[in-house]
């Protein structure tokens, strides 16, 4: 069993190959790629430890993102459920409506320190696209996002916005037409580009570095919530943190602050789409898209296709760094089908005020499953990290309504 | 048979011209019409290479898409790639044969059970796109305990200082990628400037056979005819895909275009 550091983050626990605990990750691309990478990885080790840089993150967290986000109790799920205390922190109340704004923002922050006038981005769910084409707008960047014809097609909402934001979005006509070859078709834009383009990859995935500086953005949202908990219960209470996990970023994020914990103390649960759940179903370790990670893949080696009604969950890879929170028994995997998450939805939307997009209804349906089996003692807390107005096609398809 | 690779540049070097090495998609578009096509154009070749198909391939354009796509729907398969290269090797025993690939397809065969497997069958060099240096000293040491060349890659964004430990960790042939690209895209800088790149690895180590590929076309191949080797890639697989199209045969189409390549260089 591989054993985590303690006290150092999560991100640096690699050696000087990238790799965590001799297994995942690495630096498998292109030879074009490597001194960008390694230019990047220079800039980006200067920057967080630069005091001017890290309050203009702050501040666009702040005032560009809108600050803070939300904690609160679910009173009428709780009782509904009738076990565990149900806590919601919900990130989609940022500006930009998921996690992925902390992500997109930092990268252009980024690209714009290094000198670069372009930017470009994958994305599944459109979230990240949307961000970073936002982010690119406001920091007079040119932004290229790539995207599956599958989910340009299913997320139309978000493809607007990022049209509307100036950015180009290219379409990926590629094998599934999903995630999968967006990220595939932008890497390639990225070793095409490499001179004057900043890679943004859209989750903790990919190269080293990448995967470094998606996770260094979204820790912002346990940072919040370690405060949140303390002002809330005086302590850390004894806590399930639940998170879906697509790529991973969010729940990464989310845990970042509580990693050193005991996890009798806080417990890490991460819910997969049931048909492209690399960590919850013994995948085995693969290659893709410049890292060794768990994935999902043929006899042959070959990429598998993933299915889920979740744009953002329809990909066979997952971050290595959850690779080495499962192995080393700090977090544990499940997943939810469609259907499951749907039922969560449905459920949710008609206790409570708010709206989760596809991906969280995933770690709803989880909750809903727990909840129940636990005490009241018990805090439960879900990160609610997407809104779901870009899925009321999918929502009004599925059940006949999109909730008030 | 150790020194093919070597071999075939020194015979090349005797005809003043440089190495031809095609590039083609094993199986591509069937297991069968890839070997024909390859017989058939190895009497203009010095090297060929043979791409092992991925359906993730982050360095390759659509031409080489394309034809792995083509592949992998016909169903090939790494044992199939094997036998294949075994058949080639039976009747050209003589002709050096590079396996490129992704690492991935490695990785889940096995390190040493691909490399034993690939001496087994006659396999004389291996290119990992997306094994670079230095994570890649292991596999290049496994690879000759073997006798099998590592071939390195040197790409236009590789430093002096990192192309001196490329070089001096590589082994029979380095391979220069022309431009900064996927494979396939049109030569994007200009032929004064990748001659002038190749020089600076020449320069560094002027025994070393180095070939300059990505992007090279009928058009622009006899610009670059002195370098060690041209290799030819995307502009084949274009002429499958295109004989495919039209309904006429790949084998005499990809043929003649080779035979046009060599006449340039010769
Ligand atoms: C709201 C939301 N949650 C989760 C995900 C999945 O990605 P990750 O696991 O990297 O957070 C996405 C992806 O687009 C998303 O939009």
């Amino acid at each position: 069993m591989i054993k985590l550091k303690k006290k150092t983050p999560l991100i640096d626990q690699h050696d000087k190959f990238g790799f965590y605990g001799n297994k995942f990750g690495g630096n498998y691309c292109a030879e074009t790629m490597r001194k960008p990478i390694e230019d990047l990885s220079r800039l980006f080790e200067k920057l967080r430890r630069d005091r001017k840089f890290l309050k203009k993150r702050d501040h666009y967290f702040k005032h560009y993102l809108g600050g803070e986000t939300p904690f609160f109790k679910l009173e009428n799920l709780t009782r509904h459920l009738g076990g565990a205390q149900i806590w919601c922190k919900d990130v989609s109340a940022i500006n930009g409506d998921a996690h992925k704004a902390y992500h997109a923002t930092v990268n252009a922050l980024i690209c714009k320190e290094s000198g670069k006038r372009y930017i470009a981005g994958d994305t599944g769910a459109g979230m990240f696209g949307k961000n970073l084409a936002m982010a690119a707008k406001k920091m007079n960047l040119k932004c290229k996002i790539f995207m599956g014809t599958k989910d340009i097609s299913r997320q139309a909402p978000n493809v607007k916005f990022m049209r509307d934001a100036g950015a180009e979005v290219v379409p990926v006509d590629s094998g599934s037409k999903t995630l999968v070859d967006a990220v595939s078709e932008c890497m390639r834009h990225y070793v095409s580009n490499c001179d004057n383009t900043h890679l943004a990859v859209g989750s903790a995935i990919g190269c080293n570095i990448f995967l470094k500086i998606c996770a260094w953005s979204t820790s912002q949202i346990s940072r919040e919530l370690k405060k949140q908990l303390i002002k809330e219960f005086g302590e850390i209470p004894k806590l399930k943190l639940i998170n879906v996990i697509g790529g991973g970023s969010s729940a990464l994020g989310f845990w970042n602050e509580f990693i050193d914990f005991d996890k009798k103390h806080v417990e890490l649960i991460g819910v997969e789409a049931k048909y492209a759940a690399p960590l919850s179903t013994n995948a085995k370790v693969a290659i893709l898209h410049g890292a060794a990670q768990y994935c999902l893949t043929d006899k042959e080696g070959q990429i598998a296709e993933t299915h889920s009604l979740s744009a953002g969950l329809d990909y066979p890879g997952s971050s290595p760094l959850h690779g080495l929170l499962k192995d080393s028994g700090r977090a544990r995997y499940t997943n939810a089908s469609d259907k499951e998450a749907l039922a969560a939805f449905k459920l949710i939307t008609k206790l409570e005020d708010i709206r989760p997009s596809l991906e969280p209804a995933h770690a709803w349906s989880e909750c809903i499953r727990l909840a129940p089996k636990l005490k009241k003692s018990d805090v439960l807390v879900v990160n609610n990290c997407g809104k779901g107005y870009k899925d009321k096609k999918i929502y009004i398809e599925q059940l006949g309504y999109y909730p008030k | 048979m150790k020194n093919s690779i070597n071999n075939a540049f020194k015979v090349a070097k005797k005809e003043n011209r440089p190495a031809l090495i095609s590039y083609t998609v094993c199986g591509d578009n069937t297991k069968d019409k890839s070997l024909q096509i390859l017989n058939s154009i190895s009497k203009d070749l010095d090297i060929a290479e043979w791409g092992i198909p991925h359906n993730c391939p982050t360095a390759d354009g659509k031409d080489i898409q394309n034809s792995s796509y083509r592949a992998l729907q016909n169903g090939i398969r790494l044992n199939d790639i094997f036998k294949l290269v075994k058949r080639f090797k039976k009747t050209k025993p003589s002709k050096p044969m590079i396996l490129m690939g992704y690492y991935q397809m490695i990785f889940n065969y096995g390190d040493k059970k691909f490399i034993r497997k690939c001496k087994e069958v006659g396999v004389d060099g291996l290119i990992v796109v997306d094994l670079s240096f230095p994570d890649n000293k292991n596999f290049a040491e496994l690879c000759k305990k073997n006798s099998i060349c590592f071939v390195q890659l040197i790409a236009p964004t590789t430093t002096v200082k990192r192309m001196k430990e490329i070089i001096k960790s590589s082994h029979e042939m380095i391979y220069m990628i022309s431009s900064i690209s996927t494979t396939g895209s049109a030569l994007k800088y200009s032929i004064k400037r990748i001659i002038k790149n190749y020089n600076v690895i020449k320069k560094i180590k002027p025994s070393k056979n180095v070939v300059i590929g990505f992007g090279i076309t009928e058009k622009t191949i006899s610009n670059l005819r002195s370098a060690d080797g041209l290799v030819v890639g995307s502009a084949i697989c274009r002429e499958i895909t295109r004989s495919l199209k039209d309904r006429q045969n790949p084998v005499t189409n990809v043929s003649k275009l080779v035979r046009k390549l060599k006449n340039k260089i010769i």
